[in-house]
């Protein structure tokens, strides 16, 4: 089983620097890379270094830590919530990640610079998660399950409440665009605004690992194991703020992508095993390499007009969901 | 040894456990009867720590279960619940091992725990333990959680209805190997329904009704008048005659006992 773990964690690592190096070597401007990259590196702003330095390399580290968490997080409430339909947008902080965002376009404050947008889902995300974080109180799993699904159709409304009031169809349309989720023209301040979160983030997710391997044996039984599931320093408690910062933090920069989460646990749970913790950094690194490889789809397949990366990952994740759907009617499995 | 000392337990505006009382000791398989409703689980959960008590001490080895710390608890305390949750497919050895989680071992070290072999074929589950969990029958299923707690090595068991779900072989090799487990020197603490098998395994019976202890007492010296009291019908006691087992060794010697109407 180790040896499998490392054989699998090693060819999705190779993935990922193979799509890595594709995803900064290949665009529509040819350049020589290294003498691009060494021009970058001293600092010098010609065309080819500003292409590769701000533009591929904040795609390509945003493609990494945004997919890695949107897989980590599906991985990890799946295992928590043992719900096989877990995903990072249940908890309803991606939807106020995307509501914060959506008042900033609608408040006109976009225009003010840059760091504004991702700044104000950030915000959403931070209240979205106080929010959830109240509703709960002590309660466990269900009430979590609960209190995602009404805060998530909250912040779904509210959204549809801006959208239907803002006052130009030119508006109407960037929010709509936005929502779709997309990796194109973020900056290395994108990757700054996103790296605490996903960083705080992940780890706390991480740290729940073993009380995920003790819940396959049932609440009571895990808490006689020694893990404490309620509380402020609780599983529950990590595992909520875990995945509210981490995917909070990307959904303010890269807007709402579905799927990753959902589909990249169950890809991978035929080779990692059904063992939750053994899934946790196949999750991180599958997730990675799939937004990695959808932002390369977008960009070969773009003509005219780029595809939302977060449509590429719908078309891909949903015909893959259908599939697991009819193994597990054959199999009747979990 | 366990001792619980005028054990109270509320949940909103009811009593689930009313000033309990009882000493489970070392070496013994103490067996809780009572019907259902009386408190035998709720004192078993505020035995293994799942549930805080209104008033009233547990005493592990002469500790409070409250000071204790949460890893010291779940390397002291063994639970097996009533409910068996449904088991995702992975392989019989791996899920046992999860017994192994309170020492901080790492997965594949786990997995090959001389503690989670023994317990394994302890449990006849050894020629199973690389199937997946998922195609374990119901029986098979109780025989795994019963593995996974014995594989964490606890001088205390606390098994809620750990053989309501086995045929009566597997219920009779359960017993005995929870009266072995008691011979070594272990608590056992057990919530039973089968008053053939706890009037036959068990050391000590401890009686409950209405959410308090009634009475606790050798497998002997009930009789039928307290088990009226407690059960509110009438039971008859075997002497002789044919009974579905072996009669041998056992603490209550040739005295069963057997519902036979109200």
């Amino acid at each position: 089983m180790k040896t499998r773990a490392l054989v699998l964690n090693g060819v999705l690592a190779g993935c990922i620097v193979g799509l890595s190096a594709l995803s900064l070597l290949w665009g529509e401007h040819a350049f020589s890379f290294t003498q691009a990259l060494l021009e970058w590196l001293a600092g010098q702003h010609t065309a080819e270094a500003v292409i590769l330095g701000e533009l591929r390399l904040p795609r390509m580290l945003l493609a990494i830590l945004v997919g890695g968490t949107l897989g980590l997080s599906g991985a990890v409430l799946q295992g928590y919530l043992r719900n096989p339909l877990a995903d990072p947008g249940l908890l309803g902080v991606s939807g106020g990640a995307a509501l914060g965002a959506v008042c900033v376009f609608y408040t006109g404050l976009a225009q003010l610079g840059l760091a504004v947008l991702p700044l104000g889902g950030l915000t959403g995300a931070l209240v979205a998660a106080v929010l959830l974080v109240m509703l709960v109180g002590r309660g466990g799993a269900l009430v979590l399950l609960l209190a995602g699904a009404a805060l998530s159709s909250f912040t779904a409304a509210l959204t549809a409440m801006v959208l239907n009031l803002v006052p130009s169809p030119y508006a109407s349309f960037e929010i709509m665009r936005w929502l779709m989720g997309s990796l194109t023209d973020r900056t290395v301040l994108d990757v700054l605004l996103v790296l605490p979160g996903v960083g705080i983030g992940c780890v706390l997710m991480a740290s729940s690992a073993r009380a995920l391997d003790a819940l396959i044996m049932g609440e009571d039984v895990a808490t006689t194991l020694g893990f404490r599931f309620k509380g402020v320093t609780g599983v529950q408690m990590r595992i909520v703020m875990g995945t509210s910062l981490a995917v909070g933090s990307c959904v303010a920069v890269s807007g709402a992508i579905g799927f990753v989460g959902l589909v990249v646990p169950h890809l991978l749970r035929g080779l990692a095993g059904h063992r939750p913790s053994r899934l946790l950094l196949p999750a991180f690194l599958g997730g990675a390499t799939l937004l990695l490889g959808a932002d390369i789809v977008v960009r070969l397949a773009a003509t005219h007009k780029e595809l939302q990366i977060g449509v590429v990952t719908a078309l891909i994740g949903a015909p893959v969901f259908f599939h697991r759907v009819i193994q597990f009617r054959k199999r009747g499995g979990f | 040894m366990l001792t619980v000392t005028e054990l109270s337990c509320r949940h909103g505006e009811n009593t689930l456990l009313r000033s309990a009382s009882a000493t489970f000791p070392a070496g013994c398989v103490t067996g809780l009867i009572g019907p259902n409703g009386a408190g035998k689980s709720t004192l078993l959960r505020l035995m293994a720590g799942l549930s805080v008590p209104s008033s009233g001490t547990v005493l592990a080895e002469g500790r409070a279960l409250s000071t204790l710390t949460a890893q010291k608890r779940a390397r002291m305390l063994a639970y097996m619940p009533q409910d068996i949750p449904p088991f995702p497919p992975m392989p019989v050895r791996e899920i046992a091992s999860l017994g192994r989680l309170p020492y901080g071992e790492g997965a594949t070290r786990a997995e090959y725990h001389p503690a989670v072999e023994r317990a394994l074929a302890l449990t006849g589950l050894q020629a199973l333990a690389g199937r997946t969990a998922d195609q374990l029958s119901g029986g098979e299923r109780a025989r795994l959680m019963l593995a996974r707690a014995l594989s964490t090595e606890t001088p205390v068991l606390l098994a809620d209805e750990a053989v309501a779900a086995l045929d009566p072989a597997h219920a009779l090799a359960v017993m005995h190997l929870l009266r072995n487990l008691a011979a070594e020197g272990r608590c056992i603490v057990l919530v039973i329904h089968d008053l053939l098998l706890a009037t036959r395994f068990c050391d000590q019976l401890v009686l409950m009704k209405d959410g308090e202890t009634v009475t606790s007492l050798p497998p002997s010296d009930l009789r039928e008048n307290i088990l009226r009291s407690v059960y509110g019908v009438t039971t008859r006691r075997i002497e002789q005659g044919w009974v579905p087992w072996d009669l041998a060794k056992t603490p209550a010697g040739e005295h069963f006992h057997q519902i036979v109407g109200t």
